[in-house]
């Protein structure tokens, strides 16, 4: 009985966990998405036209920290949700806000656990 | 909260519990965190009482929502005002012109209607951001390109409302010109079709723009008379190739032939793509501003001593590479008897492009949005702090070398009497055919003391500029007065006439009051204020 007990809550569990970890790998996958779509063209790393060496949002941050942090915010895991969304809601330098409507809640937390994710 | 002036707090939440119902409480914004995103992050006016905020936004998903939106405000006689992708930066952002009116955002209305691969043609809603397009263009294995400005994450819909131009064929690239039949909501709520849109089961509302009697699609530019709700536009077949050359000249006193001959050349098809006329001897200190053009005698010293060009013209050719090389060779032909004149080839690139091409193009002349142009702003030339941003001054300019040297000199000798930063300066930009503009990029600050200082400055710029007869084609809220003043033929009767048609159409003056200078009615006395 007690057997049966104990066995229940932890398949349970292990079901939870991996329901967990597969919705935050699929909130992973939507965030890296709507990087891709909102972000990179900035943000992204490689190469800018025209000859530049980086992408314009790449660049600022490459002279802001000068080498203490990664230029290319996919190789930051220091952007949880709630410092992205002050960033993105509320601009910064040339980089206006963006919108709830373009750009959910939903759709921040999702870019921070892309970017959370280890490289 | 800023609510609308002259209107009760309990009308104004009313209709806000009204719009709730049509869009869902998730689409109306009234929170101060929300709210700031509808800031105009480039304002002259930051942080200053004449800042103009919103007072709510809401966003709709469908034509039917917008036509509700619109009859709840104009039953309550509360101001909207509608954005597409509210990217306007430099000429407003996603503020409204009046304070306290609700943002209309359509952002979510993102839906390509249609792309007609025969026709050439696009049917979208605003929300089509040019980065969506260009995704929808790649996924559906389209044979057609489009012409994008330089930041691709506006729309293809509010950027043409506003006029905006990009790099890519002529007919195209003014993004207006491409504009092919409209959809609008009309202040009362009722749905207006332009062109052959107006006729129930016609297939050709983008195909001919004009339908019957006098062409209503002006209403829509840079007005504030609907809501636009469906744009068509025609789309450029994607060439072969393009091949980029110029035509330099070595003496001061060229100038003139060679945008003549030039412009022969565009109106007579012979070349296609963005003209761009450029002085590489004054560009040597800063390659995005023109220095002040100097006296002939001088500018040709300079040219003599550094063996710099005193001005050159890049042409771009876009169709197959046998035509486009003998268009090519046939306009050296026209320039060869200037002394000294050299050509260069200086590009050749097959479509669709590789992906090594495409590191070393400028993206925007083959209409692929990026936002690499934003490198340009925060890479900083001069000593003014880039990263606050910046407006477009714009200025009307006729299209001949007498136009550039005037333009240039007029334009820095203000500059310098009055104390005014640019960080990016071109005399002669040629998005839309037929004229020069003039650009300048005015640096902005989160200071309301030089902010203030400034806008002194562009108003004085705009009205020497008028005194010269160059007027303004776009400008940002601040100065919309101001440049609508200086179209004063007739004693204002363009102002006057467009005042008359809002007050026909959008009698309760409810749609974007204060755009472009025209004011409804009931605030026409004091601009708004
Ligand atoms: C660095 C930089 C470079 C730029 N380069 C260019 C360039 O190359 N070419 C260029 O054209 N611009 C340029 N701009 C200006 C601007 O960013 C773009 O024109 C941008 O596309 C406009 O924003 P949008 O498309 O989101 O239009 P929106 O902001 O959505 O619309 C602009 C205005 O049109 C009206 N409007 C919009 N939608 C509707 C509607 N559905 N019904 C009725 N009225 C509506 C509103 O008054 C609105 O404020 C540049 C800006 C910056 C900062």
């Amino acid at each position: 009985m007690k057997w049966l007990y104990l066995a229940l809550p932890l398949s349970a569990l292990a079901v939870t966990a991996s329901v967990a970890a597969q919705s935050q790998g699929s909130q992973a996958q939507r965030g890296q998405q709507l990087f891709t779509h909102f972000c990179a063209p900035c943000h992204g790393q490689g190469a800018g036209d025209d000859r530049s060496d980086m992408l314009p949002g790449t660049a600022a941050l490459a002279r802001r920290y000068q080498g203490a942090k990664p230029a290319a915010l996919e190789l930051r895991t220091d952007l949880p949700a709630p410092v992205l969304t002050l960033f993105v809601r509320r601009g910064v330098g040339p980089m206006p806000a963006f919108r709830p409507s373009e750009l959910s809640d939903a759709d921040v937390a999702a870019i921070a656990a892309y970017l959370a994710q280890p490289d | 909260m800023t609510i609308p002036s002259g209107m009760t707090e309990a009308t104004f939440a009313d209709g806000l519990a009204a719009m709730r119902d049509v869009v869902g409480a998730e689409w109306v914004f009234d929170q101060p965190a929300d709210l700031n995103t509808y800031r105009d992050f480039y304002s002259v006016f930051w942080g200053e009482p004449e800042e103009r905020l919103a007072s709510a936004a809401a966003a709709p998903a469908n034509v039917e929502q917008v036509q509700a939106l619109v009859r709840i405000a104009n039953e309550r006689r509360i101001p909207i005002y509608p954005i597409s992708t509210g990217r306007n930066l430099g000429y407003g952002g996603s503020a409204p012109v009046l304070s306290g009116s609700v943002v209309l955002d359509l952002k979510r209305m993102d839906r390509v209607l249609e792309v007609n691969e025969d026709n050439c043609s696009c049917l979208v809603e605003p929300g089509v951001s040019f980065f969506d397009m260009y995704r929808h263009l790649r996924e559906s294995g389209s044979k057609l390109m489009m012409s994008v400005p330089d930041p691709g994450w506006g729309s293809l819909v509010g950027n043409a409302l506003d006029s905006g131009g990009g790099y890519t064929v002529a007919g195209y690239r003014g993004h207006w010109e491409a504009v092919c039949g409209i959809e609008a909501v009309m202040p009362d709520g009722e749905l207006l079709r332009t062109g052959m849109g107006a006729l129930p089961g016609s297939e050709t509302w983008q195909q001919y723009r004009l339908g019957i009697g006098p062409c209503l699609d002006g209403l829509f530019r840079q007005s504030s008379l609907g809501v636009v709700t469906k744009m068509g536009f025609w789309l450029y077949p994607m060439p072969e190739s393009m091949l980029s050359a110029s035509v330099s000249v070595m003496r001061f006193e060229d100038l003139e032939e060679l945008v003549r001959i030039a412009n022969e050349l565009e109106y007579g098809n012979v070349f296609n793509g963005m003209p761009g006329f450029s002085s590489p001897v004054l560009a040597r200190e800063n390659p995005i501003v023109m220095s002040m053009v100097p006296e002939p005698e001088v500018m040709n010293a300079m040219v003599a001593e550094t063996g710099l060009p005193a001005w050159s013209f890049a042409s771009n050719f876009y169709g197959p590479e046998r035509v486009v090389r003998e268009q090519w060779a046939y306009m050296q032909s026209r320039f060869a008897h200037i002394p000294g004149v050299r050509f260069a080839e200086t590009g050749f690139v097959r479509l669709p492009l590789t992906p090594e091409d495409m590191e070393r193009i400028h993206k925007p002349r083959f209409g692929i949005p990026s936002l690499e142009i934003f490198s340009v702003g925060s890479r900083g030339y001069g000593d003014f702090n880039p990263s606050d941003g910046h407006i477009w001054f714009s200025a009307v300019i006729p299209r001949s070398g007498q136009g550039i040297i005037a333009a240039n000199r007029v334009m820095r000798a203000e500059c310098e009497r009055l104390g005014l930063d640019l960080f990016m300066f071109v005399p002669s930009v040629t998005c839309w055919t037929r004229s020069f503009v003039l650009f300048a990029a005015v640096p902005v600050y989160k200071d309301a003391t030089r902010n203030r200082e400034l806008r002194d400055k562009v108003r004085e710029v705009i009205a020497t500029c008028a005194s010269h007869g160059w007027g303004e084609y776009r400008c940002p809220p601040a100065f919309m007065d101001n440049v609508m003043d200086a179209y004063s033929f007739g004693e204002h009767k363009l102002r006057r006439v467009n005042e008359a048609i809002k007050d026909a159409l959008d009698p309760n003056g409810v749609l974007s009051a204060g755009r472009y200078g025209v004011w409804p009615r009931h605030l026409r006395e004091g601009r708004g204020a």
